[in-house]
């Protein structure tokens, strides 16, 4: 049977990098229509562009959000992106009045201000050695606001930006990246690619 | 911290890579999807497509172009020139791009900053600059491919652009584009001095000493276009000088 991977319609653009890198890996993402599909998806992607308010908005617009908190409390094959990683916090300094999936106690920070902002570019990624779908490795990143320190019960990677941000945490099969593994070179693809093999509930 | 990215840069018109001195006497040097896939090989950090068409029909060939290079690439992709309103940047968001710039509409209108950064997003909103020396007195903004000069300050330019909410600069010297003296350093540190937003580095490259130049002057990556498209050199063999420079880049 054909792997089902469906992306959540987060923003308005953007999510072109994403597809095209699933399908040079053999998959054919699909967007999510309506709740069911990102229940019963053998794998989600939570991409993520633009503010972590309005993004939440289409979430809850379409009634995901349920689904989505189910899937990253389970532990099933899940990725998020980005600001999709982000909105797995409580709250983000970006809309301090939008109520994010929570999966995560953590508030999402804004970057230094004495650093150049957004971070635009390639950074070092230094994983837990205990990750398993993590290598070190360079990774890029496009990214204004940041999570810290790795949540209890996760494992985690940290990058360097005026001090250690949490560049990726995972739990089970959900996998969830600050940088853009999609635009990660082959480094990225290798990454999408283990955790496509690697996680579990593929049919 | 972040690595400073190199940049190759692909002048496209009618879907054709062109290239030519102060933005004039283009001549045709090949296809942007096998030109974007052979620097991504060589360890470009991102590709920038500046799309130079002056018609109509010919710009329509950059979202086709934007779409065909996204399937091969798997670095970040930016995407600029005809960009006039919030669906032109739509379109090639949608076709694949990762970043848009904005030039001339900007000018013109520069509440279309705002309206970008609102929809898709700082990190997404890229405003193009030209920038033309104006003798001891700082630089002007150019505009149309350096036809038309607007009389307005660069420097103070960049500045309302970034608190418009412009989330990158790419900032071309048009004395200096093509002509393989080296970037305008001086030009580079008055605008990376004056906003907190990254200054990607255009116009002039011929060596890694002017790379490291630029870097050195307040930049946090530098777009390379005639040196490469010559032959005269790759982007790996820049980076490992670099990196013996003692600049760290992405291996």
């Amino acid at each position: 049977m054909r792997t089902r991977l469906i992306v959540v319609p987060t923003g308005t653009a953007n999510t072109a990098s994403v597809n095209a890198a699933f399908r040079r890996l053999g998959v054919e993402p699909k967007f999510a229509a309506d709740p069911d599909e990102i229940r019963d998806a053998d794998f989600v992607v939570l991409p993520g562009v633009g503010a972590f308010g309005a993004a939440i908005d289409r979430i809850d617009e379409h009634g995901f959000r349920e689904m989505l908190v189910d899937r990253f409390e389970e532990g099933r094959p899940t990725l998020a992106i980005c600001l999709g990683m982000q909105l797995l916090g409580e709250k983000s300094e970006e809309s301090p009045t939008a109520t994010g999936l929570g999966v995560i106690p953590e508030r999402v920070d804004r970057l230094p201000q004495d650093l150049t902002v957004p971070q635009l570019g390639w950074n070092r990624v230094v994983p837990d050695p205990r990750s398993r779908f993590l290598e070190p490795g360079w990774a890029y990143f496009a990214n204004s606001y940041k999570l810290a320190p790795i949540p209890e019960g996760w494992i985690g990677a940290t990058t360097d930006y005026g001090g250690n941000f949490v560049s990726s945490i995972e739990r089970g099969d959900v996998l969830a990246c600050q940088f853009h593994p999609e635009l990660s070179g082959p480094w990225g693809a290798d990454l999408l690619g283990r955790w496509l093999n690697g996680a579990g509930g593929r049919s | 911290m972040a690595a400073p990215r190199l940049i190759p840069c692909l002048d496209v018109k009618d879907g054709r890579v062109v290239k030519g001195i102060r933005f004039q006497n283009l001549r045709d040097a090949g296809d942007p999807v096998t030109q974007a896939s052979m620097y991504q090989d060589q360890g470009a950090d991102e590709i920038v497509i500046l799309d130079v068409s002056a018609t109509p029909e010919g710009r329509g060939h950059a979202v086709e172009t934007t779409s065909s290079v996204r399937q091969v690439l798997s670095i970040p992709l930016t995407v600029g020139g005809g960009v006039r309103k919030v669906e032109d940047a739509l379109a090639l968001l949608e076709a694949g791009a990762d970043k848009v710039a904005v030039n001339t509409a900007a000018v013109e209108r520069p509440e279309l900053i705002g309206r970008l950064a609102e929809r898709f997003g700082s990190q997404c909103t890229v405003l193009a600059v030209d920038a033309a020396r104006r003798g001891d007195d700082g630089w002007e903004v150019v505009v149309e491919g350096g036809r038309t000069r607007t009389g307005q300050d660069v420097v103070q330019w960049i500045r309302s652009a970034a608190a418009r909410g412009a989330g990158e600069i790419l900032l071309t010297s048009w004395d200096r584009d093509g002509t393989r003296t080296g970037y305008d350093l001086e030009l580079l540190e008055a605008v990376t001095t004056a906003v907190g937003i990254p200054v990607i580095a255009s116009g002039g490259a011929d060596t890694a000493d002017h790379l490291q130049g630029a870097l050195e002057s307040g930049a946090t990556a530098a777009l390379i276009a005639s040196i490469l498209h010559d032959g005269v050199t790759t982007v790996d063999s820049l980076k490992r000088e670099l990196l013996s420079n003692g600049i760290e880049v992405r291996p």
